[in-house]
């Protein structure tokens, strides 16, 4: 890696991230959250770029660690007061980090298919016991809770705005991301990468495998709870949808579209998922109005189901765009 | 208690042979091919609606089997053609993708389609027994009897027919297959329809104990995949005897809590089979 090239990738990351300070000032109530919300289930992604795209290791179970961030800060501002978004965070880390050890020390036994369905069914598992676990969860119709302020006890007390609360996702994303670009390029991390090259060789030159994989879900795991208590503390509740299996789903799928093994690719797909989803769930409506105007009635045409196109070029991407959209990035952002 | 234990002894045979059904078409086209078919569930949905539609048209429960059963398997035969064939000789990881994104398209068109509203698809038939001191509805058993039918010409369709003994020799070596001009790509095709088909006959059969709704292809599908890695992934002797083990301890379980809660115990039974025989229960031991 040359010098120069380093200096194109920060002056590229200070040139991105200032646009992302001071783009929600441009706009409205309702965009400036929808920013949030791609950079959370971004970090989500991201979170499980980890083990896609570094450690060739395909999670369906993702949505336990994010759901488990969700109910961990759930915990922490039900029960204390004033509610605390510190003790949210630490709650929501631990619940998640345990999890994460649970499921990782079962699940890296097996590897491939294998890997992502017992992943997808532990996941199931911690559906069904917080969505039947009425008392403590509030089963189907989960938990909802007031929003902490920003604030360090003796110092200040800020409450959150929509626009505070970017700046700090943002400022969390960030770090995240920071942190996971030097842990996929410490030495650890280049361990994980010859296990996604070659796990049988890598295991010959003496590696433990087994426990660079638990280490590498557990990590993937605590960032996936980190989105998790984002999300809570941004919606100020806590469902058992978002431990649902689907929740796994659209995390890989916004991995495949962004590019794995890019870490910000994951964000970018997450970007594209959720715009397209926003534009074509107005277009059909739209749609059906303009045609009603020229005297043309579509039955079922307003009401026709986004997620339908969305899937398609879903697959699409798969078959003809397996790099996904930052793929001819992928050697440049790993440097 | 004994009367109990045993009702849900003929429950859970009943439910595990549906549920081999539904699992003996995954393992085949998992054991084949090498495709995770996350659509599974969703081809299981359609098919009982389907049933649904051509029930209505036609009062006729059986012509509603056949003709559900026919519809999917042209329908899986189509995506197979679409778009697993393009992922031939690529990780199978990416056909998990690919069938996740199909099963996301079936269900909201399923949705869109039926409305969110439950059908009911009736009893071919109304007869009871008595079984201690419930009146036991036939139609149970009969469709516990139909799938052990299905399944048996499964296996003598893989054991005698000329393209059962193409697959078979396709699962044991796909290259050396195609070398002595089976036409493998056709051959996976079929195979994906028969899955399907098979899925959507359970689906029909199925759907007069539950209501047929777009989401109920999600729990199927779950255990399915119990049931293929419990059983040993691409065993069909092994899934079946899994499903109805599987069904069984469920039903048993559920004489102590909730049957949303019994299906837990399934999970444990899957944890300890990963820790202790990761390979399956129910394959011989390799020597």
């Amino acid at each position: 890696m040359t010098a120069r090239r380093t200096r194109i990738f920060w002056m590229a990351f200070a040139v991105i991230l200032a646009l992302l300070i001071v783009m929600p000032f441009g706009l409205p109530e309702f965009w400036r959250r929808f920013l949030t919300e791609i950079l959370i289930w971004g970090l989500l992604a991201m979170s499980s770029d980890i083990l896609i795209g570094y450690t060739g290791m395909v999670s369906f179970g993702h949505s336990a660690f994010f759901g488990l961030g969700m109910y961990g800060a759930a915990a922490a501002l039900l029960t204390t007061r004033p509610p605390s978004l510190w003790l949210a965070l630490l709650y929501g880390l631990i619940a998640a980090a345990t999890v994460a050890a649970f499921v990782a020390y079962f699940s890296t036994r097996l590897r491939d298919i294998y890997f992502a369905i017992t992943t997808l069914i532990f996941s199931q598992i911690f559906y069904v016991i917080i969505f039947t676990w009425t008392d403590a969860t509030g089963g189907e119709n989960g938990l909802a809770f007031s929003r902490p302020a920003l604030a360090i006890p003796g110092l200040f007390s800020l409450p959150f705005t929509t626009l505070t609360l970017y700046w700090f996702v943002l400022a969390v994303v960030t770090g995240s991301y920071l942190v996971l670009r030097r842990i996929t390029r410490s030495p650890f991390g280049m361990v994980l990468q010859s296990i996604r090259e070659n796990e049988a060789r890598t295991r010959a030159i003496g590696y433990p495998v087994e426990r660079y994989k638990i280490v590498a879900v557990m990590f993937s795991g605590l960032f996936a709870g980190l989105a998790g208590v984002l999300y809570a503390i941004q919606n100020r509740f806590a469902a058992p949808d978002f431990v649902f299996f689907v929740v796994s789903g659209e995390a890989v799928i916004y991995n495949i579209m962004g590019g794995v093994g890019t870490l910000v690719g994951p964000i970018v797909g997450a970007a594209a998922f959720l715009l397209l989803r926003e534009g074509l769930s107005r277009l059909f409506p739209y749609l059906a109005s303009v045609a009603s105007q020229h005297g043309l009635a579509l039955p079922g045409l307003a009401e026709f189901p986004y997620l339908i196109p969305l899937g398609i070029i879903f697959i699409a991407i798969v078959i003809f765009m397996p790099q996904g959209l930052l793929g001819f990035a992928r050697r440049r952002l790993n440097e | 208690m004994l009367e109990e234990f045993l009702i849900q002894t003929i429950n859970g045979i009943v439910v595990g042979m549906i549920l081999a059904l539904v699992a003996s078409g995954l393992t085949l086209i998992f054991g084949i091919m090498d495709v995770v078919n996350f659509a599974h569930g969703e081809l299981f949905m359609l098919g009982a609606y389907v049933g649904v539609v051509t029930l209505a048209g036609t009062g006729s429960f059986w012509l509603a089997l056949l003709v559900a059963t026919l519809v999917v398997a042209a329908l899986g035969a189509a995506i197979h053609v679409t778009t697993l064939r393009p992922l031939l000789g690529r990780d199978p990881l990416n056909t998990i993708l690919v069938t996740f994104g199909i099963s996301l398209v079936l269900q909201n068109y399923a949705l869109w389609q039926f409305g969110p509203v439950a059908r009911k698809i009736n009893e071919p038939f109304t007869g009871h027994f008595n079984l201690f001191y419930l009146e036991y509805p036939w139609y149970r058993l009969v469709i516990a009897l139909l799938s052990a039918a299905i399944i048996a010409g499964l296996w003598l369709f893989l054991k005698y027919s000329t393209y059962g003994v193409w697959i078979r020799a396709t699962t044991q070596d796909r290259l050396m297959a195609q070398a002595m001009g089976i036409p493998v790509p056709r051959l996976l095709t079929i195979v994906f329809a028969i899955g399907s088909g098979m899925a959507a006959a359970s689906g029909v059969l199925f759907g007069p104990l539950v209501g047929v709704n777009h989401a109920m292809g999600l729990d199927w599908v779950l255990k399915a995949f119990i049931v293929v890695v419990v059983g040993g992934m691409g065993n069909l002797v092994g899934s079946i005897a899994a499903s109805i083990f599987i069904s069984l301890t469920e039903s048993y379980a559920s004489l102590w809590v909730s049957p949303s809660q019994a299906i837990i115990v399934s999970f444990v039974v899957l944890i300890l089979t990963l820790l202790i025989r990761p390979t399956g229960l129910f394959v011989p031991t390799p020597k």
